[in-house]
Parts: C-alpha cells; structure tokens; sequence
C-alpha cells in the first residue's frame, strides 16, 4: 500500500516535470514570435545596417531557434536568467525584488482570503438554500460579474478619494510601521481577496454540498450525529480534493493575474515588470516572467493533487 | 404486551422538483411489540423505506412528516426537536442501510465508524465499545474479527460490510433496528450468511425490528408479522404465515405469484429446425485492459466459454456479480470484441466486433441492456427512439414508419398514446418495454437481454417475461436469457449456462434445477430464498463448497 502511493506521488511529480519543459519551451517560441526586431529597437530607427547586423551576431539573434532555446534552457537551470535587453541588467536582479513584493502580496491575499473563503463556503453548505446562503450567493455572482479594475477603482474612489482614510497608490517603499504597512496594502488586498474569494467560496460549498448529500452522511444522522460532526468529520475529509483544487487556481491568479491590480494602486511587483518589458521587447524579462508565471502555477496545481492524492484513503 | 412502537395515522408529504405536493404516505397505522420483528413488502414508492424512517423523527430531502404519531417507547419522534431526536438515532433506534458500501464512509476507518455511537452518545467508554465491537464482528462471523475494524471500506468486500454496518446498529444496544432492504445488494449464496448472522443476532438481544423489503422469500425467513403496502396505504397485515398461506388482498396474490416461478414446460419443436443452430459461441475469452506479450489482455473476464442457441429457444445465462455474464453478452453482441474464439450466428461466422459485421447481421442479433435508464436518450421522445432502427435497418420512408411505430407498442403492450413522450415520462416497467420495442424494431432473430428484469418489481417484472414469452410465440424469436435471478431464468429458459468466474462450469434443463451436478450449481441454487419460513433454519449447506466458491 505504502510503496502505491508513493508512486502515484513520483508519477504526478514527474507529469510536474514534463510539463514544466513542454511550458518553457512553449514560452520560449511564444515570445520569440513577438514581432519587432530588437536590435533595430535598442539601436533606434537611426541605425545603420551595418550595426544591426553586428548586434545580431553579439546577442546571438541568428542562431538558429533551438540554439538559443537550450542555451536560455542551460541558463534558467543554472539560475541566470540572461541579461535584459533594454538596460543590460540582470534579468534576475530586475526580478528578484518585484517577486518578492508580488510574493508578499499574494501570500497575505492567501492568508485572509483563504480561510475566509472556506468558512463562508462551508457555512453556505451547511445552511443551504437559507436567507444567509442565498444572500451569499447573490453577492458572490454579483462580484464575480463585476472586473476587477471596476472593484479596484471604486476602492480608490471610496477609502482614497472621498474618505481620505488611505492613499491611492502604495508606497511600499516607506513603510516603516505596521500602520504604515497596513495603509500600503489594505486596498490592494481587499481587492484581490474579493477578486479570488468568489471562486472559492462556490467551489468550496458545492463540494461540501455533495459529500453531505452521500449516504454516508445520511447514515451519520441516524447515528444521531450533530451537524457539526457531518460537515467536519465526515463531508470534509471527501470534499478535501476538490476544495483543494480550487484555492490552488484561485491562488495561481495571485502570481499573474494581478496585473490590473498592481496597475491601479502602482504596485511594483513583478505581473507590471512584464508588462513594461513587452513594451520594451525585452526578451530575456518576458521570457523569465512567463516562466515564473507558469512555474507557480504548476508548483500550484501539483501539491493540490498531492494532497488530493494523499488525503484520498483509497490510495493510500 | 404493549406495542413498543405505535404509528397512528402517519401522513407524509412530498415536494416534487416542480414544486408540486404529492402524499406519499395517506394514513398509515402500525404497531411492533417488544422482540418483533415486523417487514413492510412493497414496491418502490410504495412509502416502504419512508415509514421506516419516520421511527427515528427522519423523512428525505423534500419529504415531510405532515400528520399523526410515530410513538416509539411512549414518545413521539415527530413532535421532538431535531436534538432530542439526535439523541434517540443510534441510541435507542438503529439502523441498517439499504447499501452498506455506500453508507460508510470512505475516508474513515471502520472501526471508528462502528463505536462512532458510543462516541456521539458517550453510553460506555470506548475501549469497551471496541471490545463490543470485536464481539459483534464475530458472533456476525466475520473474518478476522480482531483486525476487520483496522481496515477501510473499500478493502472489505459487499457482504461483509452489510454486516459490519449490522454490528454498526447494535453497537449500542438498540431496543429497535431499522433494516431498509439491507440484503438486496447482496449475491444470493453471500445473503444466505448474511440473513443467517442477522437471525442469530436478533434472537440473542432480543430486538423489535422492522425489516423494509420487496422480496417476500427474505422476508419469510426472518419477519414475525408481514405489512403488504402499496400506494403509501397498508393493503394487508398479518402474520407471516397467515400473509404467506392465506393472502386475502388481490395484491399481495400478486405478489406471491411472481416469487413463484412458473415454468411450463414447452414442448421440444419437431422437424427439421429443432436441431439446427441460430447462435454458436465457440471457445469465446474476453477482457479488459491493455494486451499483454502472450496476447491476453490484463483482466481476463470471460475464458474459454461455448455456447449454442437453436432456433426460436432461449438460453438462460446465470451466474453471480463478477461471474462474467454480461461480459458475454457484450462479446456476442460485439460491444467487446473477444482475444480469442468466435461467434457463429445463422451458419456464418461473425466479425468479432460490430464494426466488422454487415448491417443485416447486426439486425438480426440485438442486445437490450438492463437500465433502460441510460439506454434510453432522454432528450428523444419514444418515436424517435423507436423510428432510428427503422430507419437504419429498413430505410422506411415516414409513413409506414408511423404505422410500425404503433405496432410496435402494440407488441410490448404500451398505449399508442405514449408515443410523443421521453423516457423521464414513463414508469419503470414502461421504459424497459420501450427499450425491448427498440430491439424488436429491427425484425431480429436473436435478443440477447442482460438483465433486463433486475431494476423492477417483482409484479413488472413478472408482467416482462410474460410479454417476452408471448412476442417469442408470435414472431419466432429466440432469446439468450442474462440474470443472476434464478426464478425469472427457470421460467422462460429452455438451457440454462452456469457461470462462475468466467467460465461456464455446467448447463442444465429448468427441469434438472432439482438436482444439479457441479457443486457449485447445488450451493447457488440452494441459496436462493424460498417462500417457506422454515427455509432458512432447515437450510444445510457442505461448509466446504461455500469456503470454495464464496468470497464472503
């Protein structure tokens, strides 16, 4: 039994593998099929062909496509991200301090909305179709409909414009206090908690919906058992996996996804790093942010399964 | 002696999805006495499983208890409040589920899942309760009784969990058990067991019960007094022997004469096509999964079985859960191509797949499935359903379409009328004759039926095979008859295949059920119920042929 499960969690994490290649190579075609030649746009309209032509050869642009891919492959593995295109830093040191601000972002979006999120799903099971269930969902459909840049504005309009409680934008450089800490990502946090929250709060109570409406379950009750006993002991542990599943896709929009977020309150984490580099065509950024992207987002789903996989008694 | 439940009066409510109310149960009275066991005998929705319930104050999603007393020791379970009912269920009333594997929890152990009683209702320190448990396991003489409890659901087998959610119900001595059809699930050499451990456990605590039902035979074995409902209204009451030797109500005739098999046997057809073959099956293996190096595939279903079917007969295919029968059916109608042997059907070989066999072989061969349920689209309506092979096998043009399609519910007895409805429109019975008129559309030679009589009542059931005997008369058909109920095998079959992990072990006439040869025939067909109380306990069955052939 043990040495089953323990395969099963090798073979998921060797599908991760995979999978983590068949992206890198995914985003490395993807970005070099922007169009725009870069070295006619570092060197401005200017340029004589002749310098082009010789900048090509020093950034290897003439390789032929698979060259480059393993060579930036070779690179990533080794931790050097290459050297960005516009100002000829670093790519690591360009991201390493606006992951980190994402990071710190999205881990304190995590740690409100997901336990926040879980007791509101839970509690709508169990008092499905109530005033308090039906109330919920309305408000949950309702903010699911609206955009994001739509929240995040009316929250600058309300707490920045009208109330003057917070700033508009976040000044995370001069955070010196927890008060000033908390002026700085309040907004921010509120947003993306109200942006990620939806989803898992519907998935959360439909799982916990079906578990409860199991025969087992059904024969807890008539073991007398209280309705606490039902949901946490025994709907819980069966709705685990998909729970599981959906705070990881709800977390995995915190890596990305929050562009327009970070946009609005002038966050410097990485999602507005790529998208200044698109309009550089920089290359090695884009190229390193994609990855960074769709490397946490594979990071995201795969512990979901391996939970899901563990917490499931059938395999273990 | 006083009643330890009284129902007086019982009226309960239901909301269909429309939002429409109908009364399931219109005015029902019952009483139990103390160490009586009492069995309500129904059809499905007949109220049957929601009268059982209403003893611990429960009634389903959408259904309401909306009048009368459920009295049980002196105290109403519908005027209680849902937490002085929490402290009644599982305390003082158990119960044992319909099926077992589906009532225990997957991701708890079994044990835990037993003494949870004692845990909610903290009635005796849980060591103790664990060493009640072990007790119970084995006076249910389940297998290693010190162990069994350590393991999850899932690494148990059907049987034995129906009677470890048995020792579920008694863990905390109960003064009522609620049985809700707890052996239907069951094979009939694993009920045998089952009923017995049942049996020996009521006796020994001395509990009342009521035993929810649809099989008369179970029910004589182990009931005091016999509750025949119907409609959500008693039809009958009495006790067991009178209700089985003395039926008054039509209805429970009825019902008695579809335990009863009534084979008559046909006379052998003379002449020149008696002997000659329609369906051939020649050393047929299939299965499932990948092919292995030595070409077998990894799950080896059905090995080395031969079958033959004369023209206008029926064989009979019986065999428990997992014997492989519907495999076979599945091969011969080329649904499954087999690894090996081949099928011979009107003098010529057939492809092994269906894709493989001309459009006039497939007419002549059709397969009905048993859940009319999904065999049926639910988004057409019956004349859609029945037009299709009209179409595909006889290109009719729409008129004469129209014409065949009320034939053909003319043929399997439904009205005309029901032509523009779908099958959530239509009953049980209703949608497995439209499933058979589908089969029939396409003038075949050969049907084959995988229990295609298992998901209705015995009475429907009963009406089925008639109609299958009659349409047999009429259109010289012959059918291969798949189902793991004996009786319904025993009275339209002329041959009857048994099988037994995959492989045909014996065939025998209906008319040497009495006195089969392999052992295993004898244990299968002795272990099928029998409508004489004393069947069970004069039951004698050779210790070693059920340790050979039972999985229990």
């Amino acid at each position: 039994m043990k040495h089953r499960i323990v395969s099963l969690v090798l073979a998921r994490l060797a599908i991760a593998l995979v999978t983590a290649i068949i992206v890198s190579f995914a985003v490395f075609f993807a970005t070099a099929m922007l169009p725009g030649d870069t070295a006619t746009i570092l060197l401005g309209q200017a340029a004589t062909p002749e310098a082009v032509e010789g900048l090509r050869k020093a950034m290897h642009l003439d390789d032929p496509a698979i060259f480059r891919f393993l060579r930036w492959l070779a690179g990533v593995v080794h931790g050097d991200l290459g050297v960005s295109y516009a100002n000829n830093m670093p790519v690591a040191k360009l991201i390493s301090g606006r992951l980190v601000n994402t990071l710190k972002l999205a881990g304190l979006t995590a740690v409100i909305s997901v336990p926040l999120a879980l007791t509101l799903g839970i509690t709508a099971a169990m008092l499905r179709n109530t005033l308090y269930d039906r109330c919920l969902t309305i408000a949950i459909i309702g903010v699911v409909s609206v955009p994001e840049f739509m929240i995040a504005t009316l929250a600058v309009l309300l707490f920045a414009v009208y109330l003057n409680w917070l700033p508009a934008v976040s000044f995370t450089s001069e955070i010196r206090t927890v008060y000033d800490f908390a002026r700085a990502y309040a907004m921010p946090v509120v947003t993306l908690t109200v942006v990620i929250s939806a989803q898992m709060i519907r998935m959360s109570r439909a799982a916990v919906v079906e578990t409860l409406n199991t025969p087992y379950v059904e024969m807890a009750l008539l073991k007398g058992a209280s309705r606490g006993r039902l949901v946490f002991h025994h709907a819980l542990p069966n709705a685990l996996g998909p729970i599981v599943n959906a705070v990881a896709l709800s977390l995995s929009y915190l890596l990305g996804g929050v562009i327009i977020v970070e946009t609005v309150f002038n966050y410097p984490g990485i999602a507005k790093l790529m998208v200044d580099a698109v309009s550089t065509r920089d290359l090695p950024l884009i190229q390193s942010c994609a990855i960074i992207f769709c490397f946490g987002y594979l990071f995201l789903t795969t512990t979901a399964d391996i939970i899901a996989i563990l917490s499931n008694p059938r395999l273990r | 002696m006083t009643s330890l439940v009284e129902i007086r009066e019982l009226r309960v409510e239901a909301t269909t999805d429309s939002g429409r109310t109908i009364a399931i149960i219109k005015g029902v009275d019952l009483d139990i006495a103390e160490g009586e066991i009492v069995a309500l005998i129904g059809e499905s929705g007949s109220g049957k499983t929601t009268i059982a319930m209403t003893l611990m104050g429960y009634a389903r999603a959408g259904c309401r208890i909306v009048g009368g007393t459920v009295a049980v020791d002196g105290v109403d379970m519908v005027a209680l409040s849902e937490k002085d009912r929490a402290a009644v269920r599982g305390a003082k009333i158990a119960y044992v589920p319909q099926s077992a594997a589906a009532a225990f929890n997957p991701a708890i152990r079994i044990m835990d899942q037993v003494i949870e009683v004692v845990r909610i209702h903290g009635v005796m320190p849980l060591e103790e309760a664990r060493a009640k448990a072990v007790a119970l396991f084995r006076a249910l003489s389940l297998p290693n009784p010190e162990m069994i409890g350590d393991r999850y659901p899932h690494q148990v087998s059907g049987g034995q969990l129906q009677r470890l959610a048995a020792a579920m119900a008694l863990i905390a001595n109960p003064k009522l058990l609620i049985f809700d059809e707890p052996t239907t699930a069951l094979d009939v050499t694993t009920q045998v067991e089952v009923l017995r451990a049942f049996k020996s456990v009521i006796s020994a605590h001395r509990i009342a019960g009521i035993y929810v039902s649809h099989d008369l035979a179970v029910v004589a074995q182990i009931a005091d007094r016999i509750v025949v409902l119907r409609n959500g209204e008693v039809q009958e009451s009495g006790a067991t022997r009178d209700i089985l030797a003395r039926a008054q109500h039509p209805y429970t005739q009825q019902l008695l004469a579809a335990v009863t098999p009534h084979h008559a046997p046909r006379p052998a057809v003379s002449g020149p096509t008696a002997a000659e073959a329609l369906l051939e099956v020649h050393e047929v293996s299939v299965g499932y999964g990948p092919l292995r190096s030595d070409g077998q595939p990894a799950i080896v279903a059905v090995e080395n079985v031969s079958l033959r079917v004369a023209r206008g007969r029926n064989l009979g295919i019986i065999g428990e859960s997992g014997c492989g029968k519907s495999t076979l059916a599945r091969a011969i109608a080329g649904i499954l191509p087999p690894f090996a042997g081949g099928v011979v059907f009107d003098g010529r070989e057939l492809g092994r797949s269906a894709r493989s066999r001309s459009a006039d072989q497939l007419r002549q061969l059709q397969i009905v499935f048993q859940h009319a349920d999904t065999a049926l689209n639910p988004a057409q309506t019956v004349e859609d359903i029945l037009g299709r092979p009209l179409t595909f096998y006889h290109g009719m043009a729409r008129k004469p379409r129209s014409a065949r399609i009320d034939q053909l519910l003319d043929m399997v007895k439904l009205p005309r009328s029901l032509r523009l409805r779908r099958p959530a429109e239509l009953s049980g019975g209703q949608k497995q004759r439209v499933n058979f008129a589908r089969a029939l559309a396409a003038d075949p030679k050969l049907i084959v039926c995988d229990e295609i009589t298992s998901a209705l009542d015995t009475v429907v059931a009963a009406a089925i095979i008639d109609l299958l005997k009659e349409l047999q008369r009429e259109l010289d058909l012959a059918y291969v008859f798949i189902s793991h109920d004996l009786s319904v095998v025993e009275a339209i079959c002329d041959d009857i295949v048994v099988m037994y992990r995959g492989r045909k072990i014996e065939q025998i006439t209906p008319e040497a059920m009495a006195r089969p040869e392999h052992p295993y025939t004898q244990l299968l067909l002795s272990s099928v119920p029998k409508l004489d109380p004393t069947w069970l306990d004069n039951l004698r069955q050779d210790p070693e042929q059920v340790r050979a052939y039972c999985q229990r």
